[in-house]
Formats: C-alpha cells, structure tokens, sequence
C-alpha cells in the first residue's frame, strides 16, 4: 500500500488561496476515482475536487471554512499499488470547473436585497441551483440545551441555596427564571440573565420553551456577503431618500405594452421602465454613477451605465449586472435583466456577468415593504431600492382618487453625494416614472 | 412589676429559639430570650445531646462484652467489662453542662438578653414572665414562639413511677433489668437499643406491623435483624392497654388479640411528641392551629401580625436542625432581611444500630408524585471501608428523576452512616444530579464511596458491584 497526497489544484484565475466549503469525504472513507473530495470556493467561483484514483481517506487537511492555499495538502490517501509516497500533482478534471471558463458565484457585488422583478407576473420561482454549492450549515446542539427541560408549572424552582438567597436580595421569584443548568437548576449566570433582561413572558400551557443553539458556520458566499455588506456599512455614510411614485400610468402603459408578448419583447415588469429611468436621470447627473475609490481619493464617474441587479438565489444574495443599459431599449433592459438573473439564480453566471457594476437596484417586489434602507454596493456611489406597490386614495384637489402609489428606497454615499443632489436625483427618477412617456423622449 | 421592651422576644431557648437569638443579637437586633428551663432545651438536656451519649457508652459496653465472650472476627478478647452507670450519666451530664454554658455565652456575647422563667401571653405584643424575683413583662414589636414539645402521654400509662419518657430514661440512676418500651418509633429505638447493649432485657412494643414505621421497610430491616441479634423481644401490632396492678409489668394486647403481661421494672413510653404549649396563654392570641400544633407560613409567621412560631411547636418534622434553620430565618427577617423558607431537604437520621439517614424523598414517596425515578443502591457488603470497620450491613440507596437525573431523595442504613448526611443533604439542596454525585471523587476507603457507588448504579454503571 502506498501514500499518495492530494494537493489543492490551481482553480484557475491566477488565485493563490481558496476556502474549503464543503467536505465530501471522511477519514476512513473509500473512494474510486473521480468521486468527489470537496469543495473550495475562490473569489469568485466554487470548485469540486475529484479523486485521481481509488484509496482510502487517511487524513484530511482542512475544515470547512479554512483557507487553503494552492498546493497545499488537502488530502491523504491509502492506495493499492507499492512504492513510496508519491504526491500527485493534481489537474483538473477535464470539463470540471476552472478557469476562465468556470461558472462562478459573485459574491462580491452584495445589496440587502432580492429578485430583480418588481411586479411578478414574469418573474419564475428560483430553481434548484448546481453552483455554487450551498453553504453548509453546521448544527450543533449545545449540551448544555440538551440537559435543560423545562420545570413543569408549579414545581419548586431548582437552585443552590447561594442562588436562592441572591434572588432574595435581589426580589426575584425564582418561580419566574430560567434554568439552563443540569435538571433545569438555575445557574447564578440564570440570575444575571434574569437581572438583564427580566422574568420570561409568560407562556400558556402546552407551549414550551425552547433552548437549543444551533450553531451556523458562515461560509462561502455567506462569508463573501458578510464581508461586503460589513464593508460598504463601515465605510460608507449613507444617506437615504423615501419617496412616493404615481405609477398609474406608467402600469396603464405597461398593462398596454404586454398585451402581445414575443421572444423580442417579452412581458415587461416595473423594472426595465426604473432601468431607462435611471438611465435618463444618470445622464444628467453622472457623479452618481461612479465608483469612489477612497483610498486613493478618486471618484471614476464612468460613462457606461452598468446597473447592478440585487438578485436571491439559492445560495444567497448576488448581484449579476446588465452591461450597457445607457444602449439598450426597454425591451433590452427586459431581456438583459432576465438573462442574467436566471443565470445568477441557476449558478452559471460568469465572472464578467456578476462585476462591473456602476450603480446598483434592488427591490423585493411584491415584499419590497413601505420604505427600505438599501446598502451602497460598494464602491458605487447610490443604489435604488423599489418598494411594494399599493393601490391608495390619492387627493387630486377635488376628490380621492384610487392610484397605484410605489415608493423608491434611494441611499448615497454622502461622502461625495450632497442631500441635494441625491434628493434632485429621486426627483427626476420619479417625474420620469409618473410621466412614462417621458421615458421614451430623447433629450 | 419591671418592664422590659425589646424589638425581639424569643420564647423558648431550645435549638430553634437560641440559633434565633444568637443570629438576631448578630443583626444587631435588641433581643431578649425566656426560657423556664435550661438553656439548650429538649434537644441539649433531654434529647438529641444526652441520648447520643448514653448511646455512644452502650456501644462501647456492647462491643467490650462483645470481645469478652470472644466473638470478634479479629481475634480481640477482652476481660467482662464492668460499667459504673452513675459515672456514665455523670460524663453524660457533664456534656450537657457544657453545652448549657456554651450556648449562655453564645447568648452573651450577642447581647442577648437572658429571662428566666416561663412566658404567658398577655397579648400580641405582651408577655409575662414568672421570674424568682417576680413576675416581669416584657413587650417585643416581633415575638417568636419555640417552646418546643414534650413527650405524648397515654391516659392508661401516665408518667409517674416505673412509666417513664425519653426525659426520665436519660436520668436513671441505674440500668433496668427488664425495660419495655412502648412505641417502636426513633426515640424508642434508640433507648432500646442502648439499655439492651447495657444489659436491659428489652421489650418493643409497636402497634403498626412494623418498627421504625415513617421508614420504609427496606431502609428499617437491618435494624430489624440488629435488634433480633440484641435479643430485643419486639411485639409487632401489639397495643399498650396498661399498667399491672402492682407496676411491674405492661399489659398489652397481642396482635392476635391476647392479652399477655411483660413484666418490666421500667416501662419507656415514646409514642410521639406534643407541642408545648400549656400555660403559655395561646388563648389571649387568635392563632390559627395546625390540629394541635401552630400553624405557619413560609416565612414562619402565624395568622398573628408580628409572632412568629418555629420548631417543634409547629410540627412535624420534629427536628433540632429544622428549629435552627427556622429561628436563623425568622431572625433575619426581622433584620428586615428577605427571607422565606425554601428548602429542598430536612435530614433525618436514627440514632439506631444501624443507623439510619433519609434526606428527600424515598422512592415509594417519588413514585407517588407521578414521577418517573430511578433508584440506585449500593450495599456497604461491597464497600472496603465498611469491611474493615466490621459494619457491613446495609446500603446507600439514591433516587433520582429519570428523565433528568435529578437526586430527589437518599438513603442510607449502615454503621456510621448519620454523619453521610452532610454529603446527601448537600446534595439535596444544591440540586445535585447523579452525575454531579458519581462525577465527584469520593474519597477512599470511606462509606462514603457508597454514595458514588449507588449514583453510579441509578446511572447503570456502577463500578464495585
């Protein structure tokens, strides 16, 4: 029998570490060949690695969440065959993804928020999802929960007598505290948690309470997302703007345009209109679609407007961009918008698909809730949040009118944003929104 | 007349009263204490102290008889051991003066105002004190009942002559030669015991069918078979129906209904404890009652604003420890101090041989709370300790909840086994686990090993046996 080391495969794009996501393997577990090992996930995309051969797991050389870098041991295996400990430089299985050409999960461009339609009707439920691999939650039950039941109503609360003479002094009814202690005793560290927060509300019999920890490791684009969304929130003062929008007639218009829809001009949502919008308002006002380079004290306004679309999927939030938008009609924003968020959803966008953005939008749709306060998709400089839309008796300056009434959630980076121009910025967004025809005017 | 008016006036300088003044006189409380006899009570002069004294001199009696007839394991043999009873009674004495003292200086030294004579309620907030040098009254914004118990008399067997209590039999001048003791409950037991280890011919006679019955039978049997080897006669559903005519014998109805005499030149009779209360005057108070003892609450105090009652005069259990935790309670709370009864367990223990611990619940009493429980017991016939001590009779036995291993109840029977009763009720009260017992290192070789042991067994994996 001999050893043979399997080593952490260059994933491709010039990377020199990636972490460890999942494991497929155990000590002591015998593979064949080609069966998957694990799991790592770079910046970008998230990569299996098979087994050369046949053998048996001896050791393995990292945890889930490690960073692992390339070359390094990953695993040991016990192989037939004689000879000493060969290590095996390890390539990547043909097809397998690497490379360039690698699906790959963006975690770096991070908004708060989810699907990329704002009105359902084309919007599809997310599918099943291939890559990147799921962050694997770890649950743990801690044993201290597991030895904590409840009292039962009416029984004599159990704890030392230093504990009972503490609650005393401190005119606590230990009948109201919780005890994580063995047998459900109450701990002096109940005590402080009692003098913290106070009794436990009262709960009606049948219900119990419950005390389990489950223990969640973040990982992978957990991981990427925690980061970015860390980032953008230390760094950037935010300033954000609520402000309501007539969409009446812009959904009259909408309503009007999907009576026929083709492979060419699909069903619109609400978004493609907000996209031109933005793209309008944007032309004016260039500095909001920028990147701010902080460290180096530069902001780069750029002239392609690159809108960053918050998008959920299985895996977590990522934002695939539509490139251009500044070129693209409305139907070309739709189709565009569609593409790139089913590709991010299904875990094949590309690299290029998921950077690049100058400007980001988010909307939950139909939970999108009265007001938002998005997250700047750092290093941009604004995002645009879309709210829920609500039919609401609107005055007209005789009577109540029934309108459909949407907010817009707009956050800037006020270090290089004034309120002014931020306020200027929603306000043409939403004179564009409430006179849809305007969208469709050059200059 | 002279007045005195204190904050706190304590009635009854018993364990419950004394503990009650020393810790108040501590909380800086003006205290004043009455007691008509002597300092220490029931259980310092006529009780717990003395009784364990004349217990200790019949063992050691017993044991060098038992080397004189030969019959030691180890190969002792002794000359017949001769015992001067009057000098036993005198060390016994001694003991007790002692503690007497002991407990007056304890008093002192918190500035506890001693009143000798015996209190009579005048009201709520007035007592009378009977005094050699006149009566005195005394008025105290909290007033604490402890004047304790005496022993229960039978109308056909009144004390007087051969008929003794537990307090007589303490004081005899010299050991019985044919002693019947009515009433085969602890104190019974345990005077029995001892006067048949100092030669007594000795006669229980118990009227339920079995000795030591707030026991179980499992926890009582050792001593069962103990008093057998004693040569103890004990009379099972037997009933006292009087005196002989003469005073030498008991008569008594057999269990099965026949009437027979033991002829007896001292005739003990332990059939329970009342609460003292006569002469006190509880009839000027409005005080809720307990059947004949004084009802209270859980901070000891009475349907009286400002009185307090604790130890024996409210009750079962009757025990010395109780009254003390009661009186250092009902003194704090006087302090001002929140407080209110919240113990887990009372220890009991028999001064029988073997002795007998309980702290908690026993398992028929756990099963009978709906609960489901555990037991775990461990013989001393597997304790190394036990062995080399020549005791290996008995068992440690614990009982736990099955679900959450929580000890509720444990108990011993075993040579020694009363001073355990530290570590069970230790236990008890910290809300101890069976791994909390098992996981502590128990030193060896000591019965305590037994404790471990019978935690190890609840838990399935007990390691000696």
């Amino acid at each position: 029998m001999a050893e043979r080391i399997i080593k952490l495969p260059d994933v491709g794009e010039g990377i020199a570490e990636a972490e460890l996501v999942e494991w497929h393997v155990k000590v002591g577990d015998i593979i064949r060949e080609d069966d998957l090992l694990a799991a790592v996930m770079t910046d970008k995309a998230t990569v299996e690695i098979p087994a050369p051969v046949d053998g048996e797991v001896t050791w393995i050389g990292a945890e889930i969440g490690d960073t692992v870098a390339i070359g390094s041991a990953l695993v040991k295996l016990k192989v037939a065959g004689e000879g000493a400990a060969a290590e095996v430089a390890e390539e990547p299985e043909p097809g397998e993804a690497t490379g360039s050409d690698a699906p790959e999960a963006a975690a770096e461009p991070v908004k708060p928020v989810a699907k990329p339609t704002a009105e359902a009707d084309n919007s599809e439920p997310p599918r099943a999802m291939t890559v990147p691999k799921p962050v694997r939650a770890i649950a743990a039950a801690t044993p201290q929960a597991l030895a904590a039941p409840r009292r039962a109503p009416g029984d004599k609360p159990l704890a030392s007598p230093a504990v009972r003479l503490r609650a005393r002094e401190a005119g606590i009814d230990l009948r109201q505290a919780a005890g994580t202690g063995p047998a459900g005793r109450i701990l002096h560290e109940d005590l402080d948690a009692f003098l913290l927060r106070g009794p436990e509300p009262g709960h009606a019999p049948g219900l119990s309470q419950k005390s389990a920890v489950t223990e969640v490791k973040i990982v992978g684009l957990r991981r990427r997302i925690a980061e970015k969304m860390a980032l953008s929130k230390a760094r950037i003062p935010h300033i954000t703007i609520v402000e309501e929008v007539n969409v009446s007639p812009l959904e009259d218009l909408r309503a009007t345009l999907n009576r026929k829809p083709t492979a060419e001009r699909p069903k619109l949502t609400l978004l493609p209109f907000l996209m031109r919008a933005m793209v309008k308002a944007l032309a004016e006002q260039p500095n909001l679609n920028a990147l701010y380079d902080d460290e180096a004290g530069i902001v780069r306004q750029h002239a392609g407007i690159h809108l960053g679309i918050a998008t959920q999927t299985p895996g977590g939030l990522m934002v695939p961009v539509v490139k251009h938008a500044e070129a693209r009609d409305i139907f070309g924003c739709a189709l565009e918008l569609n593409r790139i968020a089913e590709r991010a959803r299904d875990g094949i966008a590309t690299r290029d698909e998921l950077t690049g953005s100058t400007i980001t939008i988010t909307s939950l749709g139909a939970l999108g809730g009265i007001a938002t306060t998005p997250v700047i998709n750092h290093p941009e400089v604004a995002i645009v949040g879309v709210n829920k839309m609500v039919v609401r008796p609107v005055w007209d300056g005789t009577t109540f009118v029934p309108r459909k009434m949407m907010n817009l959630s707009s956050s800037f980076d006020h270090r290089v944003v004034d309120g002014w121009d931020a306020a200027v910025f929603v306000q043409r967004l939403k004179e564009l929104l409430e006179n849809p025809a305007t969208l469709f005017i050059d200059g | 007349m002279t007045e005195i008016t204190c904050k706190l006036l304590v009635i009854g300088a018993g364990p419950g009263g004394y503990v009650c003044a020393i810790r108040a006189g501590q909380l800086g409380i003006d205290t004043v204490i009455v007691e008509g006899g002597k300092l220490g009570g029931t259980c310092l002069n006529v009780g717990c102290i003395p009784s364990k004294a004349m217990i200790h001199v019949a063992e050691e009696f017993e044991k060098a008889s038992h080397a004189a007839a030969g019959k030691t394991p180890f190969g002792l043999t002794a000359g017949t051991p001769a015992l001067d009873f009057g000098k036993a009674v005198a060390w016994k004495d001694g003991i007790v003066q002692r503690l007497n003292n002991g407990v007056g200086a304890l008093l002192r030294k918190a500035k506890v105002k001693i009143v000798n004579g015996r209190a009579r309620f005048r009201d709520g907030k007035t007592v009378v004190v009977e005094t050699e040098t006149g009566p005195r009254v005394i008025r105290a914004e909290r007033i604490v009942i402890a004047t304790g118990s005496v022993p229960v008399e039978l109308p056909f067997l009144p004390f007087g002559g051969n008929v003794i209590s537990s307090t007589e039999a303490l004081a005899l001048a010299e050991v019985p030669k044919k002693l019947a003791v009515v009433g085969g409950g602890y104190i019974g037991l345990e005077l029995g015991i001892a006067f048949a280890k100092l030669g007594s011919q000795v006669t229980v006679v118990e009227a339920q069918s079995r000795i030591l019955p707030l026991y179980d039978a499992e926890l009582t049997a050792p001593v069962a078979k103990r008093l057998t080897a004693l040569g103890v006669d004990v009379l099972l559903g037997a009933k006292a129906r009087g005196l002989a005519p003469k005073g030498d014998a008991l008569l008594i109805e057999t269990a099965e209904g026949q009437e027979r005499r033991i002829a007896a030149d001292r005739i003990l009779v332990t059939v329970g404890r009342a609460p003292a209360t006569a002469g006190l005057g509880l009839e000027e108070l409005v005080l809720d009652m307990d059947g004949r003892f004084i009802r209270i609450g859980e901070r000891c105090e009475t349907s009286m604003r400002g009185i307090h009652a604790i130890g024996d005069v409210t009750g079962e259990p009757m025990l010395a420890h109780r009254a003390m935790a009661q009186g250092e309670m009902v003194a704090e709370i006087a302090a001002g101090l929140p407080r209110a009864w919240d113990k887990r367990g009372i220890p009991a223990i028999c001064f029988t041989d073997p002795e007998i611990v309980s702290v908690g619940l026993s398992p028929e009493e756990a099963r009978r709370t709906g609960q489901e429980i555990k037991v775990g017991q461990f013989p001393f016939a597997a304790n190394g300790r036990a062995m080399t001590k020549d005791g290996e009779q008995g068992f440690v036995r614990i009982v736990a909840q099955a679900q959450t291993q929580l000890v509720l109840g444990i108990q011993a029977v075993g040579s020694g086994v009363s001073e355990l009763s530290t570590a069970f009720g230790l236990a008890i009260e910290m809300g101890a686990t069976l791994e909390d017992v098992a996981g502590t290192i128990h030193a060896h070789p000591t019965l305590g090993e037994g404790f471990q042991e019978a935690a190890l067994k609840a838990l399935g994996h007990a390691i000696h046996i």
